[in-house]
């Protein structure tokens, strides 16, 4: 493992650099809401935009691997019918991605390069280098110790981690050492200075001890198994507004609708895909009329059955990461994991 | 991380030309389709195709006839959403978007030497009738076949030149049935489990093929059932929404599959537990 450190006055440095080159998205401060202090991803133009001691985004930064909607063809409906693929991609950095949320992006890409690959996902990927960020505050919601997404190993080229007057920064791919080399001015890293990234790092995972599953999360998949009849599902679904809300903000939902667009002159168009959620009423819902999840709890069911179980077989992990985001901005608040999970457990002991 | 980048996007249709239209019922026309490069569709019996109507949009449609040596292919449709109204507007000539085959296939090679009890409900037919036909064409190369078909109502049947072929066959068993008569119809009246008593089957080398409407299913496995054909015997296929047919968008999982590329065509065996198939 190489580390590497850069004085905090270094970093608008490091910052400014980069601007001049790359198109730099990070963390910005954003008002105050009901929530609290909110923060989302955004350009990057100045050092001082950036801010890196934020708990949680509203939105995970998918929307720059999945953008909420993305073309995939233009056409031409007359005279001669043609289509032209689009994939796109353009050189990106996103500067300050917590563990969770690169657990997430990991996850997608594995999902989006199995089976059939999807070339846009990919190709938008392959653009896109990840500074990552330990955590200095916990979100009250987030509960990312429980899912074993607390730290990564892999999917960041830089991982930065705040231990006082200075940043840590482990390099985790070539691409971002080279990085680290053209743009920044660090320093080699003394055995105190290692230990205080770990120190730091317990720190803060202790900090998220508060909300956790009562159970080690690798017993999901058989909790759901055994609880697809749990009079929770009813309970909790009955006050669902089927907003998908919960859909959006996950950084491991990536679902999407296929649709086509077409332009006033009505001889050219797009076809696109474009975010959609399984708690949409219509998710799965024929052109007869056939409704295959016609209940809100059958798609809440499955919503969690899906994070916990399906594609926990495909990931060999909960496709949940714990940021909390949907117990968040859930408005009627049914749809924290923590607390269906739990409760699930506490009902099959 | 690694992958394997494919060599384009696999959203792209190819562009095939109607060939044919035939209307069969007041509802349903069947579409004679060819590739405009020429080349086959490529697809076995049960699979699906993804069908463009440029601006509209896109619609997984099944194939309803066996790989043909003159390289056409048939769609039935029902109009009944967006993009099949619009196809249903289309004349021969028209283009249409094409992307798959997707999907599973009917067991042409697992029910070779067998008996085959064919059930098909409504615009079950559809899909079914690649099998069939497909049988029908390699009759050498299987047992006794049964074919049952229930409509609602007379006027609601389908390739009506065939079933009356069908009908005169001495080497298939053709029953069918319809929930509602008209003053012309003769035959039997009722759902379609009304024909089973009528069957007889061998139940250890009978495979049972069932495509309907979703109501339908678990009726015709109670009746499966009391005929003794065991569960990996049967195969259905099962109707969802899809949109990208590659197993991403989500829309057509049920549970651990997604029914767009471990179905349409579905071994009853392999999805009697699964919570949400039936």
């Amino acid at each position: 493992m190489e580390l590497k450190k850069i004085d905090k006055p270094d970093l608008g440095l490091f910052l400014q650099n980069l601007i001049k080159d790359f198109q730099v998205e990070g963390v910005k401060r954003k008002g105050q809401s009901v929530y609290g202090q909110s923060f989302f991803y955004g350009s990057i133009n100045a050092p001082d935009e950036l801010c890196l001691d934020f708990d949680c985004t509203t939105m995970p930064p998918k929307k720059y691997f999945i953008p909420p909607k993305e073309e995939l063809l233009k056409f031409t409906i007359a005279p001669k019918p043609e289509v032209a693929e689009v994939i796109e991609s353009k050189p990106l950095i996103i500067f300050g991605v917590h563990p969770y949320d690169l657990k997430a992006v990991n996850q997608m890409d594995k999902i989006f390069s199995e089976g059939n690959p999807d070339p846009n996902y990919l190709k938008r990927r392959e653009g896109i280098l990840l500074i990552g960020v330990d955590p200095t505050k916990v979100s009250p919601r987030s509960f990312w110790n429980s899912m074993e997404a607390a730290s990564v190993s892999s999917g960041f080229d830089l991982m930065l981690t705040d231990i006082g007057e200075s940043y840590l920064v482990e390099v985790g791919t070539d691409k971002g050492g080279n990085l680290l080399k053209k743009y920044a001015k660090v320093s080699s890293v003394t055995k105190e200075e290692e230990q205080k990234r770990i120190d730091v790092r317990s720190k803060i995972w202790n900090m998220c001890k508060k909300r956790a599953l009562n159970f080690p999360m690798r017993e999901l998949p058989s909790l759901l198994v055994n609880s697809l009849n749990s009079p929770l599902w009813d309970e909790k679904a009955s006050k669902c507004l089927s907003c998908v809300t919960c859909n959006m903000v996950c950084p491991t939902c990536y679902c999407f609708d296929v649709w086509d667009d077409v332009e006033l002159d009505l001889t050219h168009g797009q076809r696109y895909r474009r975010w959609d959620g399984c708690l949409a009423s219509d998710f799965a819902k024929v052109a007869t009329g056939e409704n295959f999840r016609e209940t809100r709890a059958a798609r809440y069911r499955h919503r969690f059955l899906r994070k916990g179980q399906y594609l926990f077989s495909k990931l060999n992990d909960a496709a949940c990461v714990g940021c909390g985001r949907c117990a968040a901005y859930c408005l009627p608040d049914i749809a924290d994991p923590v607390d269906v999970f739990n409760r699930l457990k506490e009902a099959v002991k | 991380m690694n992958h394997s980048m494919p060599d384009g996007s696999p959203y792209v249709p190819k562009w095939a030309e109607i060939s044919r239209i035939e209307k069969l019922t007041e509802s349903e026309k069947l579409f004679e389709l060819r590739l405009s490069n020429g080349q086959p569709l490529g697809h076995k019996p049960g699979q699906f195709v993804e069908v463009s109507v440029l601006g509209i949009g896109e619609a997984p449609i099944s194939i309803s006839s066996p790989p043909i040596n003159d390289n056409s292919f048939e769609l039935a449709v029902r109009k009944v959403g967006n993009v099949t109204n619009a196809m249903h507007n289309l004349g021969v000539g028209g283009k249409l978007g094409i992307r798959g085959p997707f999907g599973t296939n009917f067991p042409i090679d697992e029910a070779k030497g067998k008996d085959i009890l064919f059930v098909a409900g409504g615009i079950g037919l559809v899909p079914l009738r690649s099998f069939i036909k497909f049988v029908l064409e390699n009759r050498k190369d299987y047992g006794e076949v049964t074919v049952l078909f229930g409509a609602r109502n007379p006027s609601e049947q389908l390739f009506l030149s065939e079933l009356e072929q069908w009908r005169g066959r001495k080497d298939i068993s053709y029953l069918e049935t319809v929930d509602r008569a008209d003053e012309n119809w003769k035959g039997n009246v009722g759902v379609i489990t009304t024909l089973f008593p009528k069957v007889q089957v061998d139940p250890a080398k009978t495979i049972c093929v069932v495509v309907g409407p979703p109501v339908m299913y678990r009726f015709v496995i109670m009746e499966t059932k009391a005929k003794g054909i065991p569960d990996k015997q049967i195969f259905l296929s099962l109707e969802r929404r899809m949109k990208c047919g590659l197993g991403k968008c989500g829309h057509c999982q049920i549970n651990n599959i997604y029914v767009c590329q471990d179905g349409p065509v579905l071994r009853y065996s392999d999805i009697f537990a699964l919570e949400e198939a039936l």
